[in-house]
């Protein structure tokens, strides 16, 4: 049996009698990439915010790495490894993107460290060498607000990755994003994913077919389904209460799917 | 190509970086001289000690600007920091006393004994140090608890306006031992000098100087650099510095207790040259002039806190010399002209367009073209 690097057990949060999250058991292998869905108000941003402190479960416990993370507040769980990328970018828009990395990427983080230390040229050389993996080393030095919001999005996934965390809690990376944008966003989670164990959710179905082995449906605050996507698809609860309305079209994409990419494929090859 | 050019452009960007830095030390030691060898032969020894005491508040507002401007607290209760500060000193002043004998005003209300916490006060290193000590230590204790609990925004605000209220009822409420609305006047002498004396004005003014260009630096320093920068993303979101693994509540109550012993600083040096410290400095309007004069200048600019310090300090003397009913109704028209106008102060104003476009050597069309990212990397790509 692999290890777990996150386990979710039996966590209940009610906010006021409504139960965002019930009952809800959860784990992630190390090394594991794995994509959350669920219709609005399944829970999975609260699920999130559980898991980084931001909420603290009304009942149950998440453990990271074996470790109970309940009476720890937001920044002692982040520097246990514990990176997360909010819904719309949340990057500092009047730093630069270099500023911005660096800022994450400093390790030792309390107030005389930061006052005093200067940031070791290994460091800077992390820095450079993330921008470029994330594309933005030609406006490495413009303020963040400067850049559009594809450039946003890759910023606040650096921005998680300079913290080098063990795992990665990414929340609708591609929102917003054009194809293109979607896919470079989607290789970029990939290649995290060889190190890392990652965390996404995500409504684009597409998306979530291009970088998902594991998917995990939410529904009501709890885990309705576990498995590959296909499977996932093809299951009658999921259906019902995620995809919903349109059951023929997502029976037509099943089927259609491969050829369905190789049209994307070709389309590429044309680009 | 590209990433050569972008390589290049980061060098000169540092090349340029270190020489605008030069350029600014030159400039604050010029003023410095100005102002130390140059004024004291040109003003009348009043308009000295007025320029003193405006330099004295310039230093509250460099406080002010630091943790409101730059990391987004907006205190308006820095007048206890102020006044603790002149109080500090005022109480060594009015020891300056034969041993045995009480400050002039206790024997009025009958006190028979110097109050133990009088008595460290004595001592001229003591008064010093509490004067930045004791505002620091208060500061830093009445951030602790605001911050640890997430008390932000205008909830804060009206804590430190709280703050200043409940300082300004104890200080003119004690008449046994401050002395009350009165406060601390009369100062004979300070280290065996006269304190009125034309020349102690002078070293005191000078003083002045030199503790503002200090705090100026110091200032300068803090908000430049990885922990400056941390202060804006605090600023900006709060949170997102959180999940990123810092704890802001540190950051906050270092640079709280910081402002606090820079407003310390400021109270002392005005106390000397004003000669008497009252319950005044508590005032609840004073410390929202204090903020007032920043947003004039330009927040989150240094040279604004300064600027906009004397200028309405002495757009206050000019207009209560002349015409005194309309000085306030005046402030308040600067402030909202301030704020509807000119959001960035005048220095954010001048700085965001005025002296960009002087610095620039070529013109200008359309300058989001010139600063939008696609645009840059295009004109760099034309070329391949």
């Amino acid at each position: 049996m692999k290890d777990k690097i996150l386990e979710i057990e039996d966590v209940t949060v009610s906010f006021d009698g409504f139960k965002a999250l019930n009952n809800l058991n959860f784990s992630l292998d190390v090394g594991e990439l794995r994509v959350i869905i669920g219709p609005n108000g399944a829970g999975k941003t609260t699920f999130l915010d559980v898991i980084t402190g931001k909420t603290k479960p009304t009942q149950g416990r998440v453990l990271f790495k074996g470790r109970n993370l309940k009476s720890l507040p937001e920044h002692q769980i982040s520097r246990l490894g514990i990176g997360r990328k909010f819904q719309t970018p949340r990057i500092y828009l009047n730093l630069t993107p270099r500023e911005n990395l660096e800022i994450s990427s400093n390790r030792q983080k309390n107030v005389f460290a930061t006052l005093f230390k200067h940031s070791s040229s290994a460091e800077r050389k992390t820095i450079t060498g993330l921008l470029e993996t994330i594309g933005l080393s030609s406006n490495a030095d413009i303020r963040a607000d400067k850049l559009s919001h594809g450039e946003k999005q890759r910023l606040e996934i650096g921005m998680l990755v300079a913290q080098s965390p063990d795992l990665l809690l990414v929340d609708e990376p591609v929102a917003g994003l054009t194809d293109e944008e979607t896919e470079n966003v989607g290789n970029l989670l990939l290649a995290l994913a060889e190190s890392h164990s990652i965390l996404v959710i995500e409504h684009d179905m597409e998306f979530v077919r291009q970088i998902a082995r594991q998917v995990t449906v939410l529904h009501q605050g709890s885990v309705l389904k576990e498995g590959t996507i296909d499977e996932v698809q093809n299951d009658p609860r999921v259906i019902e209460v995620y995809l919903g309305q349109p059951l023929e079209d997502t029976a037509s994409e099943v089927q259609h799917s491969s050829e369905k990419l190789e049209t994307l494929n070709i389309g590429n090859s044309k680009l | 190509m590209l990433k050569e050019s972008a390589g290049g452009w980061g060098l000169g960007a540092r090349a340029s970086n270190r020489q605008t830095r030069l350029i600014e030390v030159v400039v604050v030691v010029a003023i410095a001289l100005l102002l130390i060898f140059v004024m004291p032969t040109v003003l009348s020894s009043f308009r000295l000690n007025l320029l003193g005491r405006f330099l004295a508040l310039a230093i509250v507002g460099l406080g002010i600007d630091l943790i409101w401007g730059y990391t987004g607290l907006l205190s308006l209760g820095h007048g206890i920091f102020f006044g603790l500060g002149g109080y500090a000193i005022g109480m060594h002043l009015k020891l300056q006393i034969p041993p045995g004998e009480l400050p002039d005003f206790m024997g009025l209300y009958g006190v028979t004994e110097l109050p133990w916490f009088w008595k460290p006060f004595y001592l001229f290193p003591v008064a010093s140090a509490a004067v930045v000590i004791i505002p620091a230590i208060l500061a830093g204790l009445f951030g602790y608890l605001v911050f640890r609990n997430r008390i932000r925004g205008v909830y804060f605000s009206i804590l430190t306006q709280a703050g200043v209220i409940i300082f300004f009822n104890f200080f003119n409420g004690q008449q046994k031992l401050f002395n009350g609305t009165n406060g601390l006047i009369d100062f004979s002498t300070i280290l065996g000098a006269n304190v009125s004396a034309q020349s102690t004005q002078v070293v005191f003014y000078i003083l002045t100087v030199l503790l503002l260009i200090g705090t100026y630096a110091l200032c300068r320093w803090l908000t430049s650099g990885r922990f400056g920068r941390l202060l804006m993303a605090i600023r900006d979101d709060e949170s997102r510095v959180r999940f990123s693994g810092y704890d802001p509540t540190e950051f906050k109550v270092f640079v709280f207790a910081v402002s606090g012993a820079i407003a310390g600083i400021a109270g002392a040096m005005y106390t000397l040259q004003s000669g008497s410290v009252s319950p005044r400095a508590m005032d609840v309007a004073f410390s929202i002039e204090m903020v007032i004069w920043v947003a004039i200048g330009g927040r989150a600019s240094l040279v604004g806190a300064v600027v906009g310090t004397l200028l309405v300090n002495y757009a206050r003397s000019f207009f209560s010399e002349e015409y005194a009913e309309i000085w306030l109704f005046f402030q308040g028209a600067l402030f909202l002209l301030v704020v509807t106008v000119l959001p960035d102060g005048i220095v954010g104003w001048l700085r965001n367009t005025g002296i960009q476009q002087l610095g620039r050597k070529q013109v200008i069309t359309y300058p989001s073209l010139e600063e939008d990212p696609e645009v840059e990397n295009e004109r760099q790509n034309l070329g391949n």
